[in-house]
């Protein structure tokens, strides 16, 4: 059997538990640069402010209703995920954590267990450690449940935050529930084509032949109507480095200088680099993109995005962000408003065994160097070391303006007791 | 190069250097004598963390501002250890939530009425109404405190 634990709401969670005047009020956490909302309380959700939704078009919204505003708190919301994620670790020794709020949980050699006794016990333990509160679905597969924790988060009342899917009869009852861009990995690609068709419930899904998913959608979806009728397709995977990092973000305002833009792109290299140093990869390829706001359609509008092939791997500040700004002089087109970039490196290889080429290679002094930048950074405070052509804090700055304390990491930011 | 020296054939060869062979480094230098006899006890430090936070996921922190804990050693200033998962059981100094802001008090449960008491005499023990907001967030374990 397989548990899906799920973190309700999981950053506007967080910031309740520091905050327990929030609690029954509605919340909404927004992206980087207070660009949209990625985090809703159920009050939020209830006055029709959906996920996604671009947070300058619901500044009426926000105050008429008095919901409280949050910057995303990423240390803190990371910080709280570990915590979590330590705690359900306890539980099962198989475990995949499959995203910041969502983990995997397998229980083999559990026969004897009262599963869904086990999983509210589950629940009370994260709740009562960590403030969070989460939802539980059990099944014979990963799919199903991921659609029973869907169930347990819709109806909290009846379920208490936990169902259990344990036999045919529920499992049609689901599927017959579940609406099909709800279903985990159809999503909204294929909603569309799919209620164009007729179908609309993940059961009507299960009822296509092989054949027609396999052509009109992919092998995968074809994988998943096997595990979503009950048979185990879907595996624990095992914890992996990821396959390629990115770093995007909207500025604060408009720009139209290349240089402006070009300093963001180092910045964002910058970043990337730093990641892949963490899990020792190198990248052997980059991508750049620009874009215009798509969401102000009085402005003329320009997206731009080009893949490059570097000529080594490499994992250097330095050369990533080299090669990025060479690549954002090929997009670069005078006379639009930016308003988005983003560098995302690809095609990893292990930092340890990289391949030498013949002509030209990563600079190797460059390892040292960034053991180095990578040293002082980490011990007197992100960003000390720079190169020149990233944010010497003249040109930008991350709009953040009701960031939260970062109340478990750093000691200044902890909560005030008054005794 | 090679060459013999006399006919019961003591090869002597130059060393080749085509390959590395590392030796392992021993740190504590070679000397003829007795190995120190504390090489096999070189972890036992004490690690703080270990001892004070039994709970490290459940376990926050938290600053001190006020008086009204004087009696129990907490003071202005100071830094809270605070596990979640501790059950709060009579008596215990409890953090919790009340009138919109966190406080810390012993929690002392009488008659069905729960009450929050200082260790001040300036300062009033505190009833909890029925109907009052009010959490009990963790358990203050230790207090920090410099001198």
């Amino acid at each position: 059997m397989f548990a899906l634990v799920d973190c309700n709401n999981f950053y506007a969670s967080c910031e309740r538990v520091f905050n327990p005047a929030l609690n029954e009020k509605p919340v909404v956490v927004l992206s980087n640069n207070d660009g949209c909302v990625i985090s809703r309380s159920n009050e939020a959700k209830a006055l029709g402010i959906p996920m996604g939704a671009p947070a300058f078009k619901y500044e009426d919204v926000f105050k008429r209703e008095d919901v409280k505003v949050f910057s995303a708190n990423f240390p803190l919301y990371g910080d709280m995920s570990r915590r979590v994620m330590d705690i359900l670790s306890d539980f099962t020794p198989e475990m995949e954590i499959y995203s910041i709020d969502e983990s995997f949980l397998k229980f083999d050699g559990f026969e004897n267990y009262d599963l869904r006794e086990y999983a509210i016990k589950i629940r009370q333990k994260v709740l009562k450690w960590t403030g969070i509160p989460v939802s539980i679905g059990v099944a014979k597969t990963k799919s199903l449940s991921k659609a029973a924790a869907h169930i347990a988060k819709k109806f909290p009342d009846k379920t208490e935050g936990v169902y259990v899917i344990d036999t045919d009869e529920k499992i049609i009852k689901a599927l017959k529930w579940l609406k099909v861009g709800d279903v985990w990995g159809i999503g909204r690609r294929y909603e569309k084509k799919l209620n164009e068709k007729g179908v609309r419930t993940a059961f009507e899904f299960t009822q296509l032949s092989d054949q027609y998913i396999k052509q009109q959608m992919s092998v995968v979806s074809l994988y998943l109507k096997r595990d979503l009728l009950g048979e185990p397709i879907l595996r624990l995977e095992e914890a992996q480095s990821k396959k390629n990092i990115a770093t995007t973000r909207s500025f604060d305002k408009n720009y139209t200088k290349f240089e402006d833009i070009s300093e963001r792109i180092s910045t964002f290299a910058v970043m990337c680099a730093e990641k892949l140093r963490k899990q020792n990869s190198c990248c052997n390829s980059l991508v750049v993109f620009i874009r215009t706001n798509k969401h102000k359609n009085s402005l003329k509008q320009y997206s731009g995005s080009i893949k490059v092939k570097l000529p080594f791997a490499t994992n250097s500040n330095i050369e990533i962000a080299k090669f990025a700004n060479s690549a954002l002089k090929q997009i670069f087109k005078e006379g639009f408003e930016y308003k988005k970039a983003g560098v995302i490196v690809q095609d990893f290889s292990d930092a340890g065994v990289v391949q030498q080429n013949l002509f030209e290679n990563s600079d190797q002094r460059h390892v040292a160097l960034m053991n180095s930048i990578d040293y002082i950074n980490r011990n007197f405070g992100q960003q000390k070391v720079r190169l020149a052509t990233q944010d010497q804090g003249k040109v930008w700055k991350m709009k953040q303006e009701n960031l939260s304390p970062k109340y478990t990491t750093n000691l200044d930011d902890i909560i005030t007791i008054k005794v | 190069m090679d060459f013999n020296v006399n006919e019961n054939s003591i090869k002597i060869y130059t060393a080749s250097d085509a390959t590395d062979y590392e030796l392992p480094y021993i740190d504590e230098g070679i000397s003829a004598g007795f190995p120190s006899p504390a090489l096999d006890f070189d972890d036992i430090a004490i690690d703080l963390n270990k001892h004070l936070i039994k709970h490290p996921s459940a376990t926050f922190y938290g600053r001190v501002s006020g008086h009204s804990l004087e009696g129990a050693g907490i003071s202005d200033g100071d830094i809270l250890i605070i596990d979640r998962s501790l059950e709060p059981t009579n008596d215990k100094i409890a953090v919790c939530y009340i009138d919109g802001e966190f406080t810390a008090k012993r929690i002392h449960k009488h008659n069905n009425e729960l009450w929050l008491l200082p260790e001040n005499s300036e300062y009033q023990p505190i009833k909890v109404e029925a109907n009052s907001n009010f959490i009990i967030w963790g358990i203050v374990t230790y207090v920090i405190k410099s001198v």
